[in-house]
């Protein structure tokens, strides 16, 4: 899919031309996430389209890798672009389409409503996508944490010094850029669990609790399962995305070359 | 029959085939057209290239084609037909116990025929389980979660009717309960493949196994931790098997992990044929040995006694088959008359 790539940094200047507004439109794009994968919706191929029109409106589409891909999460990441474009100071509307997809019209008629999705499914819902997202953000921060601390192990960094960083001094490590980006990584999903000022401690639990150096390799060996079960489901998601599409031109199902079958 | 160089022959149980109709003849609506498609992008997107079936094969295939590539190319012994009815899909069912019996039927030294049933389904569900456990003997159900069934999208273990129905079958002396979770379940805005219901009920009921289909995937991280406390959860392979061929060094990790937390007792070789065939499968599984620094991680090591008890050993104890006896039922009706040369490796 042709994209804008390398659009870095979240500074949105107020330049109106077109190519910079293009390129805003991506940046916050790539900021929002599949919060089961933890991957941007960018980097999974999911979006299809991101439009300016003459109005400063935004439209967005996006696919999914199955029909069938959980209706929350498919709402989360949709309100999520919305909610990302519409921080945007000139963009006068955006519009968010999902294809494809078994709850598309119900799913697609609560966005263009500005509905929440309480207010979308009704009756097939009681309550907030709150927990569920809180849900997968811990276990981002659990995956992001055992990359990291993986990495400082295997660097030699002994038990007891690990668990005794602040979030400052966790910041300060000199570390080549692979690790570099773990820490980054790692500091996105920190305050999840609790308080991340730079004298707290740089790794806790996922209640909030300092680590301890008796335990820690038994903890990373709890935590292991969480980041091998998202790598997995991602490459499936991704397997999957590209046996349904054409991944190289836009939003074209492979099953739209198949022969009709009766429908309902 | 896998026969290994040394001549041991390794019996095995395929925990996990459909003999499906999905055919645009016998789908209902656009759902039905758009759930084999999800199996065929599995299918596409899992298998080697030269394994790879055209689509409308892949729709429907005739009961000749399955038993070849089950019995006769591939190396299954028995295996077991899983149920999953789809009624709302598909105009006579996608794939239920009564288009599987006649496989069982033709073959009943071949295959474990399990029936279903759907807690929404009341009291009449009751009794029809009755009449479909007496009539074919079952001891096993395959249950799926997330079947739609008018406005109902899916329901959960914890329901108060599946308690009435677990306990229907435990009566009946159904002993294992397969559970294939799915994209949706009341209330939407939770999980739909949260595995938290299979440990309340598997605690409740310590006389059944509950083997968990696709071992808990998406959730795998918490099925391990929940199949490491209860002793009667069992991990059904289908799924990440084929990573074996795509993505061996996922399939390392899996792997290792369900060894570490579920053990080697409690997995389940399954092909979910025809989404899979047993012989590349089961080619690829003995040939594989878990890298050392993935090993290094958990200990975990897929010796020749743990891929025994994998690909047969397990299924055969909580099916109640007696290898021995049954291979020389096999035997007695020709079903091994192709394997007197085959030596299948690893050489």
């Amino acid at each position: 899919m042709a994209m804008k790539r390398g659009v870095e940094g979240r500074e949105r200047p107020r330049s109106r031309s077109s190519d910079d507004r293009q390129a805003q439109i991506w940046a916050c794009l790539r900021d929002v996430m599949d919060p089961e994968l933890d991957e941007s919706v960018i980097d999974l191929n999911f979006v299809t389209r991101a439009d300016v029109d003459a109005k400063d409106r935004v439209h967005i589409e996006f696919r999914l890798p199955t029909y069938w891909c959980a209706a929350n999460f498919s709402f989360l990441m949709a309100d999520d672009m919305r909610r990302s474009i519409s921080a945007l100071d000139w963009v006068k509307g955006v519009s968010v389409v999902l294809g494809e997809h078994m709850y598309a019209d119900k799913i697609n008629a609560g966005l263009a409503l500005g509905r929440s999705f309480q207010e979308t499914f009704g009756a097939e819902a009681d309550g907030s996508l709150d927990d569920l997202r809180q849900t997968f953000l811990v276990k981002a921060f659990q995956r992001r944490q055992v990359a990291l601390l993986s990495h400082l192990v295997a660097l030699g960094q002994s038990a007891a010094e690990i668990v005794s960083l602040t979030l400052t001094e966790l910041g300060c490590l000199p570390l080549d850029d692979a690790g570099e980006a773990l820490i980054q990584r790692y500091l996105e999903r920190r305050a999840v669990v609790g308080p991340a000022s730079g004298g707290e401690p740089a790794f806790v639990d996922a209640n909030g609790a300092r680590l301890k150096a008796d335990g820690l390799a038994a903890y990373l060996s709890n935590l292991r399962r969480v980041g091998i079960n998202a790598e997995f489901n991602g490459a499936l998601c991704r397997g999957l995305l590209a046996a349904r599409f054409d991944l190289d031109t836009p939003f074209v199902p492979k099953s739209r070359t198949m022969p009709a079958s009766p429908d309902t | 029959m896998y026969r290994t160089a040394k001549g041991e022959e390794i019996f095995v149980i395929d925990g996990h085939t459909h003999f499906w109709d999905g055919s645009p003849a016998n789908q209902k609506n656009i759902h039905g057209k758009q759930f084999i498609e999800c199996f065929y992008a599995y299918h596409s997107n899992l298998s080697p290239p030269s394994e790879k079936w055209e689509k409308e094969k892949f729709e429907k295939y005739d009961a000749k084609t399955m038993f070849d590539d089950l019995f006769v190319t591939g190396y299954d012994d028995m295996a077991i037909l899983q149920p999953t009815y789809l009624t709302d899909f598909y105009k006579n069912g996608f794939n239920t116990t009564e288009r599987n019996s006649a496989m069982k039927k033709n073959h009943p030294d071949r295959f474990i025929l399990n029936g279903a049933f759907d807690p929404r389904d009341g009291t009449k569900g009751i009794e029809d389980l009755h009449a479909l456990a007496e009539k074919h003997k079952l001891k096993g159900v395959k249950l799926y979660t997330a079947e739609w069934r008018g406005e109902s999208k899916g329901y959960k273990l914890t329901d108060k009717a599946s308690y009435q129905y677990l306990e229907a079958a435990q009566k009946l002396g159904i002993k294992n309960i397969h559970v294939h979770k799915g994209p949706t379940i009341i209330p939407l805005n939770r999980d739909a493949f949260d595995v938290a219901d299979i440990d309340d009920v598997a605690t409740s009921f310590q006389d059944l196994n509950f083997i968990v289909e696709h071992c808990g995937l998406p959730r795998l991280d918490d099925f391990c931790w929940i199949a490491t406390q209860e002793t009667n959860v069992y991990a059904g392979l289908a799924v990440a098997l084929p990573f074996i061929h795509s993505r061996p060094g996922y399939f390392a990790h899996v792997i290792s992990e369900l060894l570490f937390w579920v053990g080697p007792d409690k997995i389940l070789y399954g092909s979910d044929y025809g989404i899979w065939t047993p012989k590349w499968l089961i080619d690829k599984f003995m040939a594989f040995e878990i890298p050392a620094d993935v090993t290094k991680e958990t200990g975990s090591v897929l010796s020749m006694e743990t891929k025994i008890k994998i690909l047969g050993l397990n299924a055969a104890r909580i099916y109640g088959i007696d290898v021995e006896a049954q291979k020389k039922k096999i035997q007695a009706g020709g079903g091994y008359a192709h394997l007197p040369e085959a030596v299948h490796a690893p050489r």
